[in-house]
């Protein structure tokens, strides 16, 4: 197999008392896909913050490219730009035009030349069909081109790998589907990423691994095939035929 | 049972129309109620100064348009200074202080909010700092600035015009005042933006720059021209240093030619300055409510 990108290992987050992540343990290698099912509050976004050091965990540690995270010489500004995070509510910038919001990580964070950037923030809104729009601010594009756009804004930075948390869930239904063609499209194009997501036909259409959480605990994981249709837990049973 | 939520079950049509007396002021008739309503009201307001038994004293004291004529123009005969030569000292110290205010209030909100523990005594100053300015009325630091640092006979910082000394203290005033509006501003701007800035990428410093303060600079814009009107009438506190300005100017009228018409003349410069940004001011939240009621 190749190369292992990101790696959890008995990752533990508490809030106060509450325990959210209870040793949570896996691998994503380069190209693959993963996707996290659960139930609501079973730890799904806490898990992508941690990876994204958006979070400090409370035990385990997390590895990218095997640099142990926790270690005190890591930059972590450095780790979140070789990791794009999407998010459920777009979190695009509103006093941005389309344009800006891709281009500010690559000019701001990575200090490159606008003018370089420009070219290639354009050719990803083209690759989205919307081109014509990159002068208009976020507020005039619709739920499902604002996703779109929060994706590309995070492939600007050329990241090792996406994750992305319940990306289609504050959309309206009629545009879920243009968000999950982009990710499929990506995903055929080999982009690594770690999608907490909702959409069960999704995940067994594109991932390579399936990750079930409940209560903060990694109850099953393995390939689409085996976890939707033979799952070895009860607890994933149950949570499958509730989401059915 | 029949439950209060039941359809009502009889055929009966409702009437839709509002009780008469609701309908007194719809149309045509609503403007020229409002317009006879604005008339009395301002009427009455007015005529205080025509039946009142102090009421003449008054007009002639403070509303004597030849009185309020010399006081603008000043008298150099019998040694009058006018109003109007005050002007300048006013809009400069305004001008000045807010330029001041707006760079130390951001400052000051960008120090108490920045994690680094380098940063810890200057957290603890500028909460400290905070806290005393707002809680010490402008006269008083004013009076403070204005008599003590010429006390202190401390090189340049002792030998400024009371001018100075005046913007020195609205300065140090307000931008505790405007601060606080900041960092208000900064609080408002939605969590999912620091995440998002953060998740590109960008360092703590260039998220404040970026992305944290464009979009809390323009949610306080209202509230912050509302502190610079204030700012700007409280330059009238100076004249208690002795600056000639348009308050201190009006001041020596009166004492000088026993009539309060300069007052009235002060007062209206500082309502020529201060209407026009209270108008703009309004202007501004209407717009800003009307586009986040667009929005929703
Ligand atoms: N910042 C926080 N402070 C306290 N508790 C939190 C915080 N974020 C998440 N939690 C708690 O962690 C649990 C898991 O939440 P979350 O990771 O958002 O789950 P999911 O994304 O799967 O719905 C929930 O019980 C939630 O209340
Ligand atoms: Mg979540």
């Amino acid at each position: 197999m190749s190369e292992v990108v990101l790696e959890l290992d008995g990752v533990v987050k508490r809030f106060a008392d509450n325990e959210v992540l209870r040793g949570v343990s896996l691998k994503l290698h380069r190209h693959e896909v993963a996707c996290l099912i659960g139930a609501s509050g079973s730890g799904k976004s806490t898990l992508l913050r941690c990876a994204n050091l958006l979070e400090t965990i409370d035990g385990g540690s997390i590895s990218l490219f095997g640099q142990p995270l926790g270690d005190r010489r890591i930059d972590p500004d450095l780790v979140r730009r070789h990791m794009g995070m999407v998010f459920q509510s777009f979190n695009l910038f509103p006093h941005l035009s389309v344009i800006d919001n891709i281009l500010l990580g690559p000019v701001y964070a990575l200090k490159r030349k606008r003018a370089d950037a420009y070219d290639e923030a354009l050719a990803l809104l083209d690759r989205i069909g919307l081109r014509d729009r990159a002068d208009e601010y976020p507020e005039r594009l619709s739920g499902g081109q604002q996703q779109r756009v929060a994706i590309v804004r995070s492939l600007a930075m050329q990241p090792s790998l996406l994750l992305l948390d319940e990306v289609t869930s504050a959309l309206d239904p009629t545009l879920v589907g243009e968000v999950l063609d982009l990710l499929t499209d990506l995903a055929h194009n080999g982009t690594t990423m770690l999608i907490a997501t909702h959409e069960m036909n999704f995940a067994r259409d594109v991932a390579q691994q399936i990750v079930f959480l409940e209560k903060g605990v990694l109850v099953e994981q393995g390939a689409p095939d085996q976890v939707f249709n033979h799952p070895r837990e009860e607890a994933t049973r149950k949570f499958l035929e509730r989401v059915r | 049972m029949k439950l209060k939520t039941d359809v009502d079950s009889s055929d009966a049509t409702p009437n839709l129309f509002a009780p008469r007396r609701r309908r007194l002021f719809v149309g045509k008739r609503g403007i020229a109620a409002s317009s006879l309503s604005t008339a009395i009201v301002f009427g009455l307001i007015v005529s205080v100064l025509f039946v009142t038994p102090g009421g003449a004293t008054v007009r002639y004291a403070f509303f004597n348009p030849h009185e309020m004529w010399v006081a603008w123009i000043g008298n150099p005969r019998i040694g009058l200074l006018a109003i109007r030569d005050g002007i300048f000292t006013n809009v400069w110290m305004f001008l000045v202080s807010e330029v001041l205010v707006l760079a130390l209030g951001i400052s000051i909100a960008w120090i108490r909010f920045s994690q680094s523990p380098v940063f810890v005594p200057f957290r603890l100053l500028a909460t400290l700092y905070t806290d005393i300015l707002r809680g010490v009325p402008t006269l008083l630091v004013v009076m403070i600035v204005g008599y003590g640092l010429p006390t202190l006979n401390f090189g340049f910082l002792s030998h400024q015009s009371p001018a100075v000394y005046g913007v020195i203290a609205l300065t140090l005033n307000y931008s505790a005042y405007v601060s606080e509006v900041i960092r208000a501003g900064i609080f408002s701007v939605p969590h999912g933006q620091l995440l998002a800035a953060r998740s590109l990428g960008l360092t703590q410093t260039s998220t404040m720059r970026r992305v944290i303060l464009p979009q809390a600079i323009r949610t306080v814009i209202p509230p912050l021209l509302n502190d610079f009107i204030s700012l700007q009438k409280d330059t009238a506190l100076v004249s208690i240093l002795g600056a000639i300005e348009v308050t201190r100017a009006a001041q020596i009228f009166s004492a000088t030619v026993f009539n309060e018409s300069g007052l009235t003349v002060a007062a209206l410069f500082f309502l020529a300055l201060t209407i026009p940004m209270t108008r703009y001011t309004d202007r501004l939240m209407a717009r800003d409510r009307a586009r986040r009621l667009a929005g929703s």
